[in-house]
């Protein structure tokens, strides 16, 4: 008679970026998910580690005019420009949906001032339904010249302290990439009480049609994503991982299985999958599978062993 | 309304004229749920570049579970398509979007230019399911050149509905635009207009339906990353001063509903 293995034949997935339990380490990016309901049909959206719905802002914003997106080789550009619903409409019309999610949903918010970032808090906060916040630092800072918050280290800490001032929720920060030091950033944000770090935001580009002599995006700049960008985050994540003791969570470029594991190694607690689900809505699941099957053919006691594992000789 | 992501085979690949092709691909979820004027999204490459999906009109669907996509070869993608093989399998995902609304008790005017005459073959077919007299119906055709409309003519005899084509060189039918037949006597009082083509041609369109009191519904095109309302790339100005985003709220818009440009 064949011996019945004892191990449980799934394998142990769950992470914790802080106080927030993730069944596995992947989630979906803002922006790149809608506000989940949209996947409904395509993915089970139960078996997600968690999904951060797009960005929103206190008033609505209706967005940049078109084009707003441009192909280029193995990514995009994108200026939709913060095109949202506003605060008292999410609350009203996408959390009950939310809610009903088995899994934990972190609300990216946006501000053009650090008041408009504090008032948002505030009116997410008693809302049930709601795991963390995930802080869009990326925006221009109206009050300070258009300067984004995200490329000045005490802006971004005055954000952070800001909004972990006025709740309670687990807080965490996203990071720009156009900066000179990564690292510098996260530590000023981590010093202002940040609970967690996801890095990095889309890099800034552009693209010119030469017939014409004008520039692909009517933003004329916008945000690069997809694989393209990939070694350039998971270099920050490795960077940033090694310097702070708060939990890093990567985006970049994550289009796979190999790809996410990569993060994972370079120090990311968890990672988020962002543009690939503009092409595969269903590439979450598929990574959440694959990094299932790894972790049993490595014979891991839980994918929690192997962040941070780099070995750099 | 439900969403298929499906791998599709190539069951038939056709060259229509040098730069205009036409797959036939097997994908029983997606034909089964597909109404006119919706559209799938493929996948053309095998790696990252080119990264997203195109999306595509769907030219037919039918009930033996295949569909039919017509396309011109303008770029990276589309070129792959171009020499796509017989017995390949395409990731394909759809229907999506708002597709025309059947305006059952009125003449039907369809209007197709260029590659907009693409979802107009499948339009037609269920048009002609109506219950009621095709002779005041009419399928309007045009093109550039010669190449843009006569392979798809003999598609549209099928239908029992007055064929007129048109092509600016003269190559093709008549000499000229295809709008002028619009704005002709040929198009009777009350008709409903199904219309498709650049946008410069679907303002006329819209122009002409204003001053003759004609309903129009006008499918348009734009650049979109994800087909389903989630990367809100592919907005287009609605007439109430909002944004409409062509994936979800269209592709088909009534005409009146958008903001054209004079």
């Amino acid at each position: 008679m064949e011996i019945l293995k004892a191990h449980d034949p799934y394998p142990d997935l769950r992470v914790n970026i802080g106080s927030l339990q993730l069944q596995n380490p992947v989630m979906t990016a803002s922006g790149t998910f809608g506000y989940a309901r949209e996947f409904e049909n395509l993915v089970n959206l139960h078996r997600l580690g968690g999904v951060i719905v797009k960005g929103i802002s206190l008033l609505p914003r209706a967005g940049n005019p078109p084009p707003r997106i441009v192909e280029t080789s193995s990514g995009m550009l994108n200026a939709i420009g913060l095109q949202n619903v506003g605060v008292t409409r999410f609350i009203k019309e996408k959390i009950p949906y939310l809610r009903g999610l088995n899994v934990p949903v972190v609300v990216n918010i946006l501000g053009d001032t650090i008041e408009e970032y504090q008032e948002i808090t505030k009116q997410l906060s008693d809302v049930e339904g709601i795991a963390a916040l995930e802080v869009n630092i990326s925006c221009p800072n109206v009050k300070k010249g258009g300067v984004a918050f995200g490329t000045v280290p005490h802006m971004a800490a005055a954000v952070t302290e800001a909004v972990k001032s006025v709740s309670s929720l687990p807080v965490m920060v996203k990071l720009s990439p156009n900066v000179s030091d990564i690292v510098e950033m996260a530590l000023s944000v981590e010093r202002a009480g940040a609970d967690s770090l996801s890095l990095i935001n889309t890099l800034i580009g552009m693209a010119i049609d030469v017939k014409t002599k004008k520039p692909k995006l009517a933003n004329v700049i916008g945000g690069l994503s997809g694989p393209a960008i990939k070694p350039v985050a998971l270099r920050m994540v490795y960077q940033v991982a090694q310097r702070v003791s708060i939990p890093v969570i990567g985006i970049g470029g994550i289009d796979n299985m190999e790809d996410a594991l990569e993060f994972l190694i370079a120090g990311a607690s968890a990672i988020q999958v962002g543009t690939a689900n503009f092409i595969n809505p269903r590439i979450s699941e598929d990574i959440v599978d694959g990094i299932g099957e790894y972790v049993k053919d490595q014979q891991l006691g839980s994918v929690r062993e192997l962040i941070g594992t780099l070995e750099v000789d | 309304m439900s969403q298929h992501q499906e791998k599709a085979r190539i069951i038939r690949f056709e060259q229509l004229s040098e730069d205009n092709f036409r797959l036939t691909l097997q994908s029983p979820q997606i034909a089964a749920q597909a109404f006119p004027g919706q559209f799938v999204m493929i996948l053309t490459g095998k790696g990252n570049d080119p990264l997203l999906r195109r999306p595509f009109s769907l030219h037919q669907a039918s009930t033996n579970g295949s569909i039919q996509v017509y396309f011109k070869n303008v770029g990276r993608g589309t070129d792959i398509l171009a020499h796509a093989k017989e017995g390949e399998i395409l990731d394909v995902f759809g229907p999506l979007g708002r597709g025309y609304r059947l305006v059952d008790e009125k003449p039907a005017c369809l209007l197709g230019g260029g590659l907009g005459i693409a979802p107009l073959l499948f339009l037609a077919k269920a048009l002609a399911k109506r219950n009621r007299d095709a002779t005041s119906d009419l399928i309007l055709l045009g093109g550039r050149s010669k190449p843009e409309v006569e392979p798809l003519v003999d598609d549209f005899k099928q239908f029992g509905m007055k064929i007129i084509c048109a092509t600016d060189d003269g190559t093709y039918g008549e000499e000229g635009f295809v709008t002028e037949s619009l704005d002709s006597e040929r198009v009777a009082p009350g008709t409903h207009v199904y219309a498709c083509g650049p946008e410069a041609m679907l303002e006329t369109v819209h122009d002409i339906c204003l001053q003759r009191g004609f309903g129009c519904q006008v499918s348009v095109e734009s650049v979109m990353a994800c087909g389903m309302g989630a990367c809100l790339g592919c907005n287009i100005p609605a007439s109430d001063g909002t944004y409409a985003h062509v994936c979800i709220d269209g592709p088909v818009f009534d005409s009146g509903a958008l903001v054209w440009k004079s």
